[in-house]
């Protein structure tokens, strides 16, 4: 080969390589009153690449995407597409140009059917039975099964994914945004995407995969753009790397890792039996025979994707659903069947709600308040009838400190902070208040990572103290790290639970999409 | 009873149902985009007054009803520009709609009252009107009672198979997956709720129109606030609006005759009759709560904020 070749082909490259520019973001800049989400953000996708944007919530992920995807204007740099420079200005237009997104939240609408939603969001008017032979074939394809003609609310959550990506699909983008999307599925469920995913990227169309969980990132990622507090951190091959450098670069330092010691568990605490519930919300969960008994100074996990009865139950055992007929709930020993959310707290039992505003804690009340709802006549907060403020300044003042709440102090109103730093009120709010029996939902959910880990820890201390604690979370690997048994909930039914030693995420994982019969129960009960 | 007075009770039914499914209609629509305007009773009054004026002044009647509708969309607007613009809350913001609709009606048609102008005439469809029995029970009605009926067929059709229908569940539905996916919820809920106004001026002219040609204060006598009812309790169909609205006008015309004919109950307690029975029939139709969750639209009442 002459010199002269040589270096016609390196042009050749250097040109191609120029041009396998899908998307190009330079110097993406965006900022909030309170919050600079993204500063000076570069990124490089090319075609049929699997493309990561690794960081913690609040790292400025989501409003990264949503500026490509037109539903928020930068305050300054430039988006290029193709190598040209353009300016995308709603969602409509960033479909027309090739780019779709499946949504953390799913953008669907409960009361219509699959093919009623994804006809709103294509652009094209297409008639109803044409829509529907393209929905199946486009399914069929990419292996995605979904019925055109079922109403969204009578669907589970992996399958509204499916809804959400075949819609994607059907617009033939070469760029798709898929934000957070294996916090709703089950192991074997991420399995099927990401060979979804891999034979997307294989025809050519990029893939921008947004997401903290470090893994599933190694295994199916080409390259990695890392983000913290809004700025690119680093960019990675991600299974060049490893766990801990990954991590490194997304949240400025090593893992934390919880320090748990084996304890032996004492009496039970709390006790549920038989529990049928019927739901009269369509979009509720019926509860089917749930038993239940966690002991003082052990911690039972109950994993499963939301929307399984998890709501359903920790209402019944919060005391907010009265329990039904022939159920029987003791705390501590005594019988709650007909006690309120108010009597059960005076048993001790402590209760951190999923929703954290509007149940967990009142929004437009201050913390301080909100401290003292939850406290009650506890801890000398009130005294014959009369607040003391002093001491409940103390008792939010305390919690706030502990637990490194960001505020404004303990006057600021509940709905002023984030999610992850009300969460952290209210789990240390409730920890705080010596419970004999702790329930909580999603304790780490929006929490970045160093918080989830002092929550994660103040839980452990909490069982090791002998208090008996109830953890219903989707986060399996959260389950692994601090439970001593895990129960699985799946479509309003509760499975045995089963020391976390003698189990794995891939047994859970079956579990989670109901694969528990009567037979595990008696071999579990007799074992 | 003999065969002309049933069907003259069975024609006074349909004109005193007409009005009624106008307004319920134009409020299915406004609810269904997810906003809950309970100024109704306000924008019939408004349709009701400008109607009468504008057609004493100008001595026409189709005039009256056009101006009679611009009227209840100007209220209307009012309503959407506090509830949508700049988020005042909807039920507050209805009642005062309500509230200030009565007072500005009572005070445009103050010179208007005690005048009387000619209703609006049936028309008679040529050849099918001279069958006896059916021609006069079906075929001779004035252009109103046609229409609400073709808005019936519109509606039915507009929210089964039409793609805009598709558009405003979605936006009653989920207004921020609506603004996720692109769709500009604003403005599609400005669009409603001025269909809502419009409809409720028609129905208001009606009553001063065609029921009872003339002008007395508060003419509507919460009929806004049967319409309403009959939304919710129609579980957001159609149809069963127009039934609802044919029973409301089926008990208030029968009361009539009922106090005509010497029923020896207080004439106060027979007036109270078509409301209590409305209201009855409907709650037993949709007592399954099943049925209100599945059809309500979810963010109904809620305002919405667009988040750049």
């Amino acid at each position: 080969m002459s010199s002269n070749e040589l270096e016609r082909e390196r042009c050749v490259n250097t040109d191609s390589s120029s041009k396998l520019r899908r998307l190009e973001l330079v110097g993406i800049t965006k900022a909030y009153p309170s919050v600079i989400a993204n500063q000076d953000v570069n990124l490089v996708v090319r075609p049929g690449e699997i493309h990561a944007v690794l960081g913690e919530n609040g790292a400025g992920k989501s409003t990264l995407m949503k500026i490509i995807y037109g539903v928020t204007k930068p305050d300054s740099g430039a988006i290029l597409w193709d190598n040209r420079e353009v300016s995308i200005e709603s969602p409509a237009q960033a479909r027309k140009i090739g780019i779709g997104m499946v949504f953390q939240h799913f953008s669907l609408f409960d009361t219509l059917t699959v093919a009623e939603n994804i006809s709103l969001a294509l652009d094209s008017v297409i008639a109803p039975n044409e829509l529907t032979e393209r929905i199946e074939a486009v399914s069929q394809q990419y292996g995605l099964p979904i019925d055109p003609h079922r109403l969204i609310h009578s669907m589970s959550v992996g399958e509204r994914q499916r809804v959400e990506i075949v819609r994607c699909l059907l617009n033939n983008p070469r760029l798709l945004i898929m934000d957070e999307p294996t916090s709703v599925l089950t192991p074997q469920a991420v399995l099927i995407l990401f060979e979804t995913l891999r034979r997307l990227a294989s025809e050519g169309c990029s893939i921008l995969y947004i997401s903290h969980k470090l893994d599933e990132i190694q295994t199916l990622c080409d390259k990695a753009t890392i983000l913290r507090g809004g700025r690119v951190t680093g960019t990675a091959i991600p299974h060049q790397e490893t766990r801990e450098s990954l991590a490194q670069m997304m949240i400025g330092r090593s893992l934390p890792e919880c320090q748990m010691v084996p304890k032996v568990p004492a009496e039970t605490r709390l006790r549920v039996q038989q529990l049928n519930l019927p739901t009269v919300d369509p979009f509720g969960t019926s509860l089917k025979n749930i038993n239940l008994a966690v002991r003082s100074g052990e911690i039972v996990g109950i994993a499963g994707i939301s929307g399984n009865g998890q709501k359903e139950l920790m209402a019944a055992l919060s005391g907010e659903q009265p329990m039904p007929k022939g159920a029987t709930t003791t705390i501590c020993g005594v019988v709650a069947d007909r006690l309120s959310p108010g009597q059960r707290r005076n048993l001790g039992l402590r209760f951190v709600p999923e929703e954290r505003l509007g149940r967990g804690a009142v929004p437009s009340m201050s913390l301080r308040l909100n401290a003292l709802l939850t406290a009650g006549s506890g801890d000398g907060l009130v005294n014959s009838g009369l607040i003391s403020y002093a001491k409940v300044h103390a008792f939010a003042g305390d919690v706030i400190a502990k637990f490194n709440v960001k505020c404004g102090g303990d006057e600021a109103l509940a709905s002023s902070l984030s999610g992850g730093n009300l969460q952290k009120f209210i789990v240390g709010r409730e920890i705080s208040l010596q419970p004999n029996v702790m329930m909580v939902a999603q304790p780490t959910w929006g929490v970045d990572v160093g918080a989830a880990q002092i929550i994660r820890q103040a839980l452990i201390d909490l069982r090791n103290a002998g208090v008996a604690v109830l953890v219903v979370s989707e986060e399996l690997e959260e389950l692994f790290m601090i439970c001593d048994r895990i129960a699985v909930m799946a479509d309003g039914r509760l499975s045995p639970a089963i020391p976390a030693s003698e189990t794995s995420v891939e047994k859970v994982g079956l579990w989670m999409s109901g694969a528990f019969d009567e037979a595990t129960v008696l071999e579990v009960q007799h074992a | 009873m003999s065969t002309e007075q049933a069907i003259l009770i069975l024609v006074s039914i349909v004109i005193a149902a007409t009005p009624l499914a106008f307004a319920a209609f134009g409020e299915l629509v406004t609810e269904r985009a997810g906003v809950l305007n309970l100024g109704v009773e306000g924008m019939m009054l408004l349709g009701a007054v400008i109607g009468f004026a504008v057609a004493k002044d100008s001595g026409s009647l189709a005039f009256g009803f056009f101006c009679g509708m611009l009227g209840g969309m100007a209220m209307a607007l009012i309503f959407a520009v506090l509830t949508q613009h700049l988020q005042t809350n909807q039920v507050a913001t209805g009642l005062a709609l309500t509230l200030f609709g009565a007072g500005l009606s009572a005070f445009i048609g103050k010179s208007y009252v005690g005048m009387s102008l000619t209703g609006l005439a049936p028309i008679s469809i040529p050849y099918l009107s001279d069958i006896p029995i059916l021609g006069p029970l079906l075929f001779h009605y004035d252009l109103v009672v046609y229409g609400s009926f073709g808005l019936l067929i519109a509606l039915i059709w507009f929210f089964k198979s039409s793609r805009w229908g598709l558009i405003v569940r979605a936006v009653g539905e989920s207004p921020t997956s609506a603004h996720a996916i692109g769709y500009p919820v604003i403005r599609i809920r400005y669009l409603a709720i001025l269909f809502g106004g419009a409809m409720s001026g028609i129905a208001g002219a009606y009553l001063s129109l065609a029921i009872t040609p003339m002008w007395v204060e508060g003419m509507t006598s919460g009929r806004g606030w049967i319409a309403l009812a009959l939304v919710v309790f129609a579980t957001w169909k159609p149809l069963r609006v127009m039934v609802g609205a044919y029973l409301f006008g089926g008990v208030t015309v029968m009361q009539f005759y009922g106090q005509g004919m010497g029923i020896h109950v207080s004439s106060q307690i027979l007036s109270m009759l078509p409301y209590i029975v409305t209201i009855v029939v409907l709650v037993l139709i949709s007592r399954n709560p099943r049925t209100i969750l599945l059809n309500q639209p979810m963010s109904l009442g809620q305002s919405f904020y667009p988040r750049s």
